[in-house]
């Protein structure tokens, strides 16, 4: 299963990168978004895949998941959330400020030189 | 701390008081402040020769960082002594001559005598450690103060071209200098100059004694204005004319002819080292001398005259280290003689450049002009001054009776020893050096016959001058009357320095050539008979005498007219192709699209992470592994597919929804996977998320409501299919080699008996590892609080 995972992660990470190398910020920030989902599949499978009950005592049962990947990527989600929305706000101010949402045309070396 | 580190550091205490001497005493020039502390410390030198001259030296350690063997060592010998009674004797006379010749109500007296002070403590520090690095910290401190010295009238186009010049070659040279010291540290172990050349058998056996030796030189020729780096020199004049005179003819410019001579028991004896000292030397002196006939302005005269005679030293100190080469004691005198011609030249060009400078300084300050086709007939008007540039030029041009002469006839013994050397290829090349010498000599002689003639003899017209010319105050005169003095009374008495300066400099430079209580035989004496060398100087003055009378046909040549040396056109061409090939390459790569950064950094990660993971073999496959079912793979199916509607999507509607599609199979696979937090959370953060996004597209612009699906770029795509199998490649291998076993047992056995809760995963979040959760909270505080002063902040006007 680990492997059918990674290469889940593996095309996630592919079309995350290849939206965050577009033009367009919409499409950048949707990029990150699929690009931390691919992260946080990662952190899960890399810590071992249904090695046993959910990590919860009162199950009493012989073997657990491990629960230190899951406090970690529940600790990653939070983060990305709070970035994420911060982009996108930022992304809606930028469209307002410059009137563009073209990156290409936010470079601002012309006004530079 | 002894007398002697006082006396090395003084300049730089007093240099601390000068701003409150110049503020609080306005009435009294701050020049007679500064007077007192070089005399001071001339005596206390000359209070030294004793002990050198009967083969004494003086050490004193002060520890500075001794974990790294770096101390604060002071070496008294009689070269170092030679130095120091240079800098405070010349450092005297031009102090005194700066209070006449800078104004006291129209300069900055206080920049003038802090960097001046600043250079005299440097030069101490350089000619008196005996410590490397502490010799290469005043070695940059003497490159400083000479870019502020230069840069003094800071207004001037031309001055502040001149220090950056001189800046940039010499710190060249100084940082070639540091290179070869550590290399001299990990051949010998240690950075004082006395134990390396105690331990100079190991030095001579080393690989590194060659890149040792030609980055020393490298830093002695830079600072020593030698061919090609000597055209920081001409343009350094831009100094008041004290500055020239003490630090661009006598002093700064001898700092490398000093590291040359401390260091030849180390280098001295090999062939590299030899050719090199007299190959560059003698280039040098004769280009010197050539260019000094082109020039028009007197100081422009004098810096290439400067860079000749530097040229002819450093030649000498080359030559003279075959002595070493013959270390069992044949035929030593032959060899020897030439590094007594070299300290004794070095004693007369201080006197004499020194003397000559300042007339010039004082022919400018009086008339206002430097350039020798306005000037003419002054010798009538100024003839003290005129009486002191004779002195100076007839020994600059090798004339009898003056020191100059002496030295010159023992230039050319040197040369002419130099063709019988049996050793280094001489009989082949050797004839090449008394040639270029005397040709070099007899430019020299053409130069100072033009300074003199061009100056003082001719019609005197009143009306090319902008102010009414007169001789100079007498203040102003009292040094160069003493230093044409003792050109005048070395030149009668040339005996006078022979045991006192000249033997213990010797036995400092060839220190393994005397057996116990002997002494190098100097007898220096005008008269020699009819040997070559007279008629070689008889030659020189017949020979430079035409060159000057026939200087009215030369002189329309372009060789004359021409006056900048073609070296400063390489030296101007790499600063201008330096700064503009590095604002080319600069703009190439920093386009402003982050498009572009972010392609260098993935190529960048997947090349590197990609070859290493090859090259190391840390590919691994197989394992133990979950087993595979059809409901994971199907939600895995189902991931891909909205992730690639996410990629292809050509309206933004469809690309939210294939982003939502996306986090809720990853909350699917979280219950798949036993992380029923995990599948919580990513649930009601996925449908937030999908309303943020839905909020703020909807503000986005008018003109391109339609999200257009951006052409499909190969580029774009290779990268990130890149990224995408090597992220696959290492999360398979990463899986199938673990080293150790994870922690869960502690967490399964701790979680109620320690922290009394059985959902561990939130136990961890707030028990065990709550300082994460404390500052993702924080993080979203500060998200929460930037979004709202995004929102809500306008500052900007044309912000709406």
């Amino acid at each position: 299963m680990e492997i059918v995972i990674s290469i889940v992660v593996g095309i996630l990470f592919m079309i995350g990168t290849y939206l965050i190398l577009s033009k367009n910020v919409t499409r950048i920030i949707i990029g990150t978004g699929i690009l931390s989902h691919g992260v946080h599949l990662l952190l899960l499978t890399m810590g071992g895949l249904k090695q046993g009950a959910a990590p919860l005592l009162g199950q009493e049962a012989a073997a657990y998941s491990d629960p230190l990947p899951q406090a970690l990527i529940l600790t990653a989600i939070v983060i990305s959330f709070g970035v994420t929305s911060f982009f996108l706000v930022l992304a809606y101010r930028a469209y307002n400020v410059h009137g563009t949402d073209d990156m290409e045309q936010m470079r601002g070396l012309e006004s530079d030189e | 701390m002894t007398v002697l580190h006082w006396a090395t550091i003084s300049p730089f205490l007093l240099a601390i008081l000068i701003p409150f001497l110049y503020k609080y005493a306005r009435s009294i020039h701050t020049g007679w402040f500064v007077l007192i502390l070089p005399l001071v410390l001339f005596v206390y030198f000359i209070r030294q020769l004793p002990i050198t001259s009967n083969g004494g030296t003086v050490e004193h350690t002060v520890p500075w960082v001794p974990s790294l063997g770096i101390h604060f060592n002071v070496y008294l010998d009689g070269l170092s002594l030679l130095f120091a009674l240079l800098i405070t004797g010349i450092g005297t006379l031009v102090v005194l001559y700066s209070i006449y010749y800078l104004s006291k109500t129209k300069e900055k007296l206080n920049n003038f005598y802090v960097y001046l002070l600043m250079f005299m403590g440097a030069m101490l520090g350089v000619v008196l450690s005996d410590n490397l690095i502490v010799l290469y910290a005043f070695w940059e401190l003497t490159s400083l103060a000479s870019s502020l010295l230069i840069s003094y009238w800071y207004h001037r186009k031309k001055s502040t071209y001149g220090a950056q010049k001189s800046m940039l070659i010499t710190v060249f040279g100084g940082f070639a200098m540091l290179a070869g010291f550590a290399l001299l540290y990990l051949i010998t172990g240690t950075f004082s100059i006395r134990e390396i050349i105690a331990s100079v058998d190991v030095v001579a056996a080393s690989n590194l004694f060659l890149p040792a030796m030609l980055l020393i030189l490298l830093g002695a020729f830079t600072k020593s204005a030698q061919f090609p780096f000597h055209i920081w020199l001409p343009d350094a004049m831009e100094a008041p004319t004290p500055v020239s005179a003490y630090l661009h003819s006598a002093t700064m410019v001898k700092a490398g002819i000093y590291l040359v001579a401390r260091l030849t028991p180390v280098f001295g004896g090999a062939a590299e080292w030899f050719w090199l000292l007299s190959g560059f030397g003698i280039i040098t002196l004769f280009w010197g001398s050539l260019s000094a006939v082109r020039q028009k302005d007197l100081k422009g005269i004098l810096a290439f005259s400067t860079i000749s005679q530097l040229g002819l030293i450093m030649c000498l100190l080359g030559l003279g280290s075959a002595s070493l080469y013959f270390s069992d004691g044949t035929n030593t005198e032959m060899y020897t003689i030439a590094v007594l011609a070299a300290i004794f030249h070095l004693i007369n060009h201080a006197t004499f450049k020194g003397s000559l400078f300042m007339t010039a300084g004082i022919i400018d300050h009086e008339t206002g002009t430097r350039d020798i086709r306005n000037l003419g007939g002054l010798m009538t008007i100024m003839p003290i001054t005129f009486t002191i540039s004779l002195i100076g030029l007839a020994s600059m041009a090798g004339l009898p009776p003056f020191n100059g002469f002496l030295s010159k006839e023992m230039f050319f013994t040197g040369v002419l020893n130099a063709t019988e050397l049996g050793i280094f290829n001489m009989p082949t090349w050797g004839l090449l050096f008394p040639i270029l010498a005397w040709v070099a000599s007899i430019f020299t002689f053409a130069y100072c016959a033009i300074l003199f003639f061009k100056t003082f003899t001719g019609p005197f017209k009143p009306e090319k001058y902008d102010v009414k010319v007169h001789e100079a105050p007498i203040g102003m005169l009292i040094s160069p009357i003493v230093l044409g003095s003792l050109v005048v009374i070395f030149g009668f008495f040339p005996n006078l320095l022979a045991y006192t300066l000249i033997n213990p400099a010797m036995e400092a430079i060839l220190p393994t050539l005397l057996a116990e209580g002997e002494v190098f035989k100097i007898d220096i004496y005008h008269w020699h008979g009819f040997n070559l060398e007279l008629f070689m100087t008889i030659g020189v003055i017949i020979l430079g005498s035409l060159v000057f009378l026939t200087m009215k046909k030369w002189a329309q040549m372009s060789f004359y007219l021409r006056e900048r040396d073609p070296i400063n056109y390489l030296y101007d061409g790499a600063l201008a192709g330096i700064s503009t090939g590095g604002k080319r390459l600069t703009s190439t790569y920093m386009t402003g699209s982050i498009r572009h950064y972010l392609i260098y950094i993935y190529s960048f990660m997947v090349l590197f992470i990609g070859y290493m993971f090859f090259k190391l073999d840390g590919f691994a496959f197989g394992g133990e592994a979950a087993p595979i079912t059809f409901f994971e793979t199907l939600i895995g199916v189902v991931m891909v597919t909205a992730a690639l509607v996410v990629m292809f999507a050509k309206t933004r509607l469809t690309a939210i929804v294939g982003l939502g599609a996306v986090g809720y199979s990853l909350a699917t696979f979280f219950v798949f996977f036993r992380a029923p937090d995990l599948a919580l959370t990513q649930m009601v953060i996925e449908t937030v998320s999908a309303v943020l996004f839905l909020l703020c597209f909807y503000h986005l612009p008018v003109f391109k409501q339609k999200f257009e699906s951006t052409s499909f770029k190969v580029g774009n795509f290779i990268v990130s299919l890149g990224v995408g199998i090597l992220i696959t490649l290492l999360a398979i291998s990463s899986h199938n080699s673990k080293f150790f076993e994870s922690l869960k047992d502690y967490f399964v056995q701790a979680s109620y008996d320690e922290a009394g809760g059985k959902n561990m995963v939130n136990v961890i979040l707030v028990d065990f590892r709550g300082f994460d959760t404390l500052f993702e909270i924080l993080v979203l505080g500060i998200a929460a609080l930037g979004i709202y002063s995004m929102i809500k902040l306008r500052l900007a006007k044309e912000d709406h």
